[in-house]
This record gives C-alpha cells, structure tokens and sequence, in this order.
C-alpha cells in the first residue's frame, strides 16, 4: 500500500554555473501518512526547500516523482497550501486584502462579506487584529508578515501545508501561540502537514516523525525518526518525558556530527535512499508484552 | 522666535529669487520700457520691427492679465484666446497619448512576458525609438494627409517607446514568488495578469507613461509650428512673426504651466500606484 503522499526516486541538479552539474539530492524517496504531521530537518542549503517547491508542484524534479492521493503532481493545487520561506505576501495589497486574495481563490462563489469575515476570523487566530489588518506588509515586522502569510494558507483549508520555516521570525512568545494554533487547527481538520525547521525543540513538540537530512550537496533523507511522546503534547510537560531527552540526543548527534560523515553516500537499499526507520522508547511497557526489547533500537524498514 | 519648517523656508526662498529675478529682469531694459508700450501702435503702423525688443515683466504681466481674462475668445483663423490654442494642443497631445498607450501597454505586457518576444522585437525597438519624432512628419505628411492626424500620428509615435519599454521592463521584472503566489493559487493567465502582475508592474508602467506625456508635450509645440493652424505651437510661431515677443513670453510661460499640470497628474497616479517591498 502506498502512503498517501509518496515521494520516489526524486533527484534535483543545478547547473552549477562551472559547467558542470550540481547534484541537490539523488533518489530521495519516502512516505507521508494521511493526517500525519512530518518535520525535516537538516543544515542551510541542503535542499529542503527545494524538496517543498517541487511538493508544492512549482518546481520539476530533474527525475522522480510525487504521487499524491494516487494522482502524480503535476503543477501546483490549491490542495496544497504553502507558507514560503520569505512569507511572499502581496506588497501592494493591505494584510487583510492578502489573505481574502487566498480566500477569494479558494471559495470563489462565497460573498465579499463571508470572504472577509473568514479572513477576518485566521487572521485574529495568529494575533492580527484591529487596525493592524488595514496596514500593508512593508509597515508590519517580520514576525507579523510570517503570521499573515500563515494565516494565508490555514484560510484555504489545504488538504497538504508545506511550511517553509514557518515560525523562523516569531519571538519565542508569538512563536508558542501560533505553534499551538497549528497544532490546534491540525487537530480539527484532517490535514496533512510537512514543515522544515531549524529548531529541534520545536520539531519534537509537533511532529509525528521527523526525517534528517545529511549536509548537501548529494543529500539524501538519512533517518526517519518517530516521536515517541504521546498527544497532547504541552511544552512544559513534554521535557519531563523519559523520551523526550533521548531523541533530543540522538538528534543533536546527527545535525552535530552524522550528517557531515553521512554526506555524499549511498545506503545499500539498491537506488532507492529510503530513510532508515528509527525509534526511540525509553518507556517501560508492562502490559505490553511484545516490548520488551532494549529501550533504545533502530529498526530497518 | 521659532525656526520655520522646511517647506516654508523653500517657500520663502522661491518667492525671494522670482522678486529679485523680475526686478533684475525689469531693470536690465530701462529704455526700452517706453518702446514696448508702443509696440502694438507701431506693429501696426509698421515702424514696430526696428524698435522691437525683449519686453519687461511688467509687459508680460499686463498680456497675462489680458489674455486670462478672456481665453476663448474667437476672432478668426489668426487671433484666438490662450485658452483655444492650449485646448487644440492638449486635444492632439491626449489623442495621440492614449492612442499610443492602447497600444504600447497589452503589447509591452506580451513582449515582457515572454523572454523570446522580448529578444526578438528589442533590436526594432532600438532603432526606432531614437528617432526624432518629427522626422516622421513628412512620410506621415505624405501617407495621411490630414495636416490635424499627422500631428497627432506623431504625438502617437513618440509616446509609444518609453511606454512599451517600461511596460515589456516591468512585467519582465515581477518577482517570481508573486507569480508563484498566483500559482499556488491556481490562478488563471489573464486572472494573473490582473491581479498579480499589473500591480506589481504598476510603478513601472507609470513611471514609462509620465516619461511619454512630457515628450507627447515637448514635441506638440514644434510639430504645430510646422503644421500650422491652431494650438500653442503655431500660437507661439504667429506671435513671433507679428513680433509681438510679450505674447511670445507669455505662451512660453503657459507651455512651462501645462507641462507641468501634466506632468503632476502622472505624478498622483504614480503615487498611488508605489509600494514599498
Ligand atoms: N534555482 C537554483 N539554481 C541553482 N542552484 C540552486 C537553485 N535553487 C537552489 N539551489 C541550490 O540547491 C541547494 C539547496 O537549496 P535549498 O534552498 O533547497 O536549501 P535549504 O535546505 O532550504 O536551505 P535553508 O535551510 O538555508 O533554507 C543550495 O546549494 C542552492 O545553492
Ligand atoms: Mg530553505
């Protein structure tokens, strides 16, 4: 059975401008779940971003494909919703005009006055309210434009959100909130997300699993790794679990040290590049009697 | 005694050199003073010639005060009001103007959308648009006939480049993230044009449109004093050969005004066309 997104044997080469070809990443194939939440994480200029805006349908693979609910993508949707890295609002459109342009795309049969009240409504769930939504993004910060180019993309109801680091200009107050909000609004609705971060915490506090990148160029997505930690998670609470320090390593271990000595080979699953499987569970299960194993264990799937 | 703005400060100092500029002015032709409220009696008992001078702005005051006191009035092909002649010249400048943005503007927004377009017409486009637009008024002359379209046909001529560059520069420009918003939005091509890629071109285009009317408005004065007829051009021209030179200063300083009223219409537009990144 395939998962509901598929990514298989996806390859990207840039010119390099000597000539010559730079390889981003070469075979890069894994799996995203229906309603599953999915981080990657990896050093600057590996090509996480690349891998988005091919997701996103903006950009062709030099090989491969995505499959998308049994359909290839080809182009973008309004299926899949994007948060861009530079938040790529409007700038001569008012904050509030931003996000009615996404709603007005979406629901093109909707009144102006529904269309304003929806845009309305996500932008005051990211803080944006008042006089605030009248101004144009050249007079908000940048935290306050990433949380307009979020709301742009909650709005639409996506059944897929690709966020480019989402919350990279939020201070650590406005960035709690609006992480909640997500988890919140990924709740709800059966979505499916697929973020890039730089943040560890960050990433163990929302994902379902989380896919490590070695360094470019010649990247592959080298681990797949559960998170362990059951839902609801609270960022108070999560700390104290017996995982959450364990994954936390394992990790710090690979941005810090693996994926530099892992960068440029091959695994030996064919040509594929799967991600190897990781899971970390520190927690004694004694009513289960199948875990017994060590606590700390890599499975190859 | 508190310091005075900006502004004011500019304001005042403007005032101050145009009292010291026309008294200077004034007092450079003290003998000819009597002369030039002579003038009009011996143009007409045709001893004006010899006697004719450059007229002080009092004189020119005092034609100013006169012809913007009644500018439409009509006595016949050689002697209408200030107001007929610029009328004439701004109908001939607007015609060709938005005849030539019809043009330029859909057809700039093609060239700038496609790369090849854009290389294929350039070379075209260099060569024509150096022209002196009033070379083309013998072959326009020639094929239209109508002394009134020719001059309009070059007023059409000479608005069209910086308008069709600056069009085919700004939509070329656009940033790819916008048009990649449009997309991720499943936007239409003619949705996009309008929504994404003419605002974010917009200043651009502007800036080519003010550039063009204040050409449209350089080249109207001497494209009528060829043709002849009507409008401030041959306005300018017939007063020089009555050698009235006070009317003559006189439209010179009203061609300065209307360039001007022109050129700050397409400076509001531009204003509320500008973003800020
Ligand atoms: N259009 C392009 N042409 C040539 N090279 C490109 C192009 N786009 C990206 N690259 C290269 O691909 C590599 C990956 O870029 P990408 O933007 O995906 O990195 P990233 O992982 O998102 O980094 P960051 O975390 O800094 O955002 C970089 O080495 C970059 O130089
Ligand atoms: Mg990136």
């Amino acid at each position: 059975m395939k998962p509901y997104l598929s990514i298989e044997k996806l390859t990207q080469r840039f010119p390099d401008g000597a000539g010559s070809d730079l390889t981003v990443f070469e075979n890069a194939s894994f799996g995203v779940e229906k309603g599953e939440f999915v981080v990657i994480l990896g050093h600057s200029g590996c090509g996480k971003s690349t891998i988005m805006n091919i997701l996103a349908g903006l950009a062709d693979p030099t090989s491969g494909v995505v499959v998308m609910d049994g359909k290839e993508v080809k182009g973008p949707s309004l299926d899949r919703g994007v948060v861009f890295q530079n938040y790529s609002l409007l700038p001569w459109l008012t904050t509030l005009k931003n996000v009615t342009f996404g709603v007005k795309a979406r629901y093109p049969d909707w009144s102006k006055a529904k269309v304003e009240e929806h845009a309305t409504k996500f932008l005051a769930m990211v803080g944006l309210e008042g006089d605030v939504i009248h101004r144009k993004p050249s007079q908000l910060s940048g935290g306050m434009r990433q949380r307009v180019s979020i709301a742009r993309a909650f709005a639409n109801h996506p059944k897929l959100l690709l966020l480019d680091e989402p919350f990279g200009a939020l201070d650590a107050l406005t960035r709690g909130t609006i992480q909640d909000e997500l988890l919140k609004i990924w709740g709800q609705m059966e979505q499916t997300v697929f973020m890039i971060t730089h943040d560890i915490d960050e990433a163990i506090l929302l994902a379902d699993r989380i896919l490590l990148m070695t360094n470019g160029p010649q990247a592959r997505v080298a681990e797949s790794v559960e998170i362990t930690i059951p839902r609801p998670r609270k960022r108070t609470e999560i700390v104290e679990h017996p995982n959450y320090y364990a994954i936390r390593n394992h990790l710090v271990q690979f941005l810090g040290k693996r994926s530099k000595e892992l960068a440029g080979q091959l695994t030996n699953d064919g040509e594929t590049n799967r991600p190897e499987y990781v899971r970390i569970d520190k927690t004694e299960a004694p009513d289960d009697p199948e875990d017994k194993q060590p606590a700390l264990r890599a499975v190859n799937s | 005694m508190p310091i005075l703005s900006l502004n004011i400060r500019a304001a005042l100092l403007s005032v101050v050199m145009l009292v010291v500029g026309l008294l200077i002015w004034e007092a450079a032709i003290p003998g000819q003073k009597a002369v030039a409220e002579l003038t009009e009696y011996e143009i007409l008992t045709g001893a004006g010639s010899a006697k004719a001078g450059v007229p002080p702005p009092s004189a020119v005051i005092a034609k100013a005060w006169e012809q913007l006191s009644n500018p439409f009035y009509d006595a016949g092909p050689n002697d209408k009001g200030i107001g007929i002649q610029i009328g004439y010249s701004i109908y001939r400048v607007l015609t060709g103007y938005f005849l030539a943005a019809l043009v330029a503007i859909p057809f700039g927004f093609l060239i700038g959308m496609s790369q090849v377009a854009y290389k294929a017409f350039n070379p075209f486009i260099q060569v024509l648009r150096p022209i002196s637009p009033l070379a083309w008024m013998p072959l326009a002359l020639f094929i239209i006939g109508d002394s009134e379209a020719s001059a309009i046909f070059v007023i059409f001529i000479c608005s069209i480049w910086p308008m069709l560059i600056n069009t085919a520069f700004g939509v070329a420009g656009v940033r790819e993230d916008w048009v990649n918003v449009a997309r991720t939005h499943e936007l239409g091509p003619i949705k996009t044009a309008f929504t994404v890629i003419l605002p974010a071109a917009a200043p651009t285009i502007v800036t080519g449109m003010r550039i063009s009317i204040g050409i449209a408005w350089l080249v109207i004065v001497a494209a009528e004093m060829l043709v002849g007829g009507t409008g401030i051009g041959y306005y300018v021209w017939n007063e020089w050969n009555n050698l009235d030179l006070t009317s003559v200063v006189f439209s010179i300083l009203m061609i300065g005004v209307v360039g001007m009223l022109l050129d700050s219409a397409f400076g509001l537009l531009q204003r509320r066309v500008t973003y800020v990144e």
